[in-house]
């Protein structure tokens, strides 16, 4: 079982698509934590393909209005709102 | 107020005085959204957080008259399997002083061990109701998956994880499992369990004549007969383990044979992939439902100077803790383009071979039994530095998860140095009276 090569630009690179920023200590025990934890996530490799027969089914029901939240209920918990809209940072 | 800093926050919700569960208090783990009442996850993220919305389960427990008593403190968002993560401190184990709860659900069952609560409600994803369940020397049930409705559960990881009930005696948690359970417009996964409809049709997986005498209640399951129990105990599941551990487990199997049960041990080889594909898929899950995290819509108020995406990062580093990121970030790298095949469809794969071994073995037993945790509780701050090791302490409660299927951890007893240990039992989907009625002759 070789240990998957994680390098800290790799943490760096992750972290950046789940949009979490990490200080520098972080990316280093993350470096390090990785490989390990990838390495035993390896084993799966030995896992043979098998036949699932899933026992599912559709669940569907009328498409028709129900009542919901109040525009002021779904608005109470956000840390700013502007005329009944949340209110979030510029785009770019 | 409590010892053990079992909740976070306590607010009572008086019962109606009217109903099955009118003269119980039941705490509610704080992932389980209460209008009107904080709902942290135990995270930053979410302080000061308040649901303008019941969950269905919290909904069904007022109308069974019962008085919420509080939000009990957890691992963040889930996460943990020691109640160590929160961002509002660890909880303690009252049941072994110096040792962790366990977790995720560890204030749920600290609060129930401790007496400050009646009851207490869960959620298990990978194991998070058993596991403080079995540390706390109490009762806990995780049924089989679409039997208990997760509207108004913060998500972690909605192919895995159920809302269930823990208890100090197997009768009180059938109780309020059976309060809980039942199908729901609001999450399209519930249907209703064979045995809830009055007539008993019997499932075509519970075979033998084991189950025939159990009545329509869930709680009248609990008579504690277990003559011609047939129990299957995978022997992986004990490799590894604890010795003390061990012993205290076939104490209790030597228990139920005393009581007319019979045991039989089974191979099930792909259990020894189940934490590598439940933590595959759980950080999948997880990477995914956590991304609703913004500081938009909740959470702490941004202000950084930057465009959305250097925001959103911001209030992110600020709001997660160190488990919680660790998690996202793996999950975020296991869906990623060219490791996609690599970790999580493997994962599923594993997942499916899992579900065929416990149908094999289910069709041989009545139930499977094993120590719910291969380890006593752990010593406060052990953990925290070993992700890894932390992981594979849950060895025998992820597979349950993979496999959709209910199971029950009753107190086994404790290890020479007075440490609690759990028996958990696990039956075929839809079989919480099998598990109920086994666990029953114990606890």
């Amino acid at each position: 079982m070789s240990e998957p090569a994680v390098d800290p630009e790799e943490v760096r690179h992750v972290a950046d698509l789940a949009r979490v920023d990490l200080d520098d200590e972080e990316v280093e025990r993350f470096t390090e934590q990785f490989g390990e934890i990838l390495a035993a996530f390896e084993a799966l490799e030995e896992v043979p393909e098998v036949e699932s027969e899933a026992d599912l089914v559709n669940v569907m029901r009328p498409d028709e209005a129900h009542e919901c939240l109040s525009q002021e209920e779904a608005l109470q918990n956000a840390p700013e709102s502007e005329d009944g809209y949340f209110k979030g940072p510029k785009v770019s | 107020m409590s010892t053990y800093n079992a909740f976070v926050t306590r607010e009572t919700i008086e019962g109606s005085g009217e109903g099955p569960l009118a003269d119980k208090t039941v705490a509610v783990k704080d992932n389980i959204s209460t209008e009107g009442i904080q709902t942290t996850c135990g995270s930053k993220m979410l302080e000061g957080y308040v649901p303008p919305y019941d969950a269905t389960v919290v909904e069904r427990l007022k109308d069974a008259g019962a008085t919420i008593s509080g939000k009990t403190n957890m691992d963040e968002f889930g996460m943990g399997t020691t109640t160590e993560t929160s961002a509002f401190g660890a909880t303690e184990n009252p049941a072994a002083e110096g040792r962790v709860p366990g977790g995720s659900s560890g204030g749920s069952a600290a609060a129930v061990a401790a007496g400050e609560a009646d009851l207490a409600l869960g959620t298990d994803t990978g194991g998070s109701i058993r596991c403080p369940a079995a540390f706390c020397g109490v009762v806990g049930i995780k049924p089989t998956y679409g039997l208990v409705s997760r509207y108004g559960l913060i998500a972690y990881a909605n192919s895995l994880e159920q809302i269930g009930p823990i208890a100090p005696s197997v009768e009180d948690a059938a109780e309020l499992l059976e309060v809980i359970a039942g199908q729901d417009d609001h999450d399209a996964t519930t249907r209703e369990a064979p045995w809830a409809s009055e007539k008993r049709a019997g499932d075509a997986r519970e075979q033998g004549s084991f189950d025939e005498a159990v009545g329509s209640g869930l709680s009248e399951a609990a008579d504690g007969d277990v003559d011609g129990l047939q129990i299957g105990v995978p022997t992986e599941l004990l490799d590894g383990a604890d010795e003390a551990v061990v012993d205290t487990f076939w104490d209790a199997i030597g228990e139920l044979e005393s009581q007319g049960a019979s045991y039989h041990e089974v191979s099930m080889e792909s259990l020894e992939h189940a934490v590598e594909a439940y933590y595959v898929i759980a950080m999948s899950e997880a990477s995914s439902n956590l991304a609703r995290f913004d500081g938009v819509r909740y959470g702490p108020t941004p202000e950084y100077e930057g465009n959305w995406n250097e925001e959103f990062a911001g209030v992110r580093e600020e709001g997660f803790g160190e488990e919680v990121k660790r998690r996202i970030l793996l999950g975020t790298y296991a869906l990623s383009a060219g490791y996609h095949d690599k970790y999580y469809k493997q994962a599923q794969d594993a997942r499916d071979w899992i579900k065929q071994d416990f149908d094999e073995a289910l069709r041989e037993a009545d139930v499977l039994a094993s120590p719910t945790m291969p380890v006593p509780p752990m010593e406060r701050g052990e953990s925290l530095d070993d992700p890894l090791t932390m992981y594979l302490a849950d060895a025998n409660t992820t597979p349950v998860n993979l496999a959709n299927l209910p199971a029950i951890s009753v107190p086994a007893g404790e290890t020479d140095d007075g440490l609690p240990v759990g028996l958990q039992i696990v039956g075929p989907a839809f079989g919480e009276k099998t598990i109920i009625r086994a666990g029953s002759a114990l606890a």
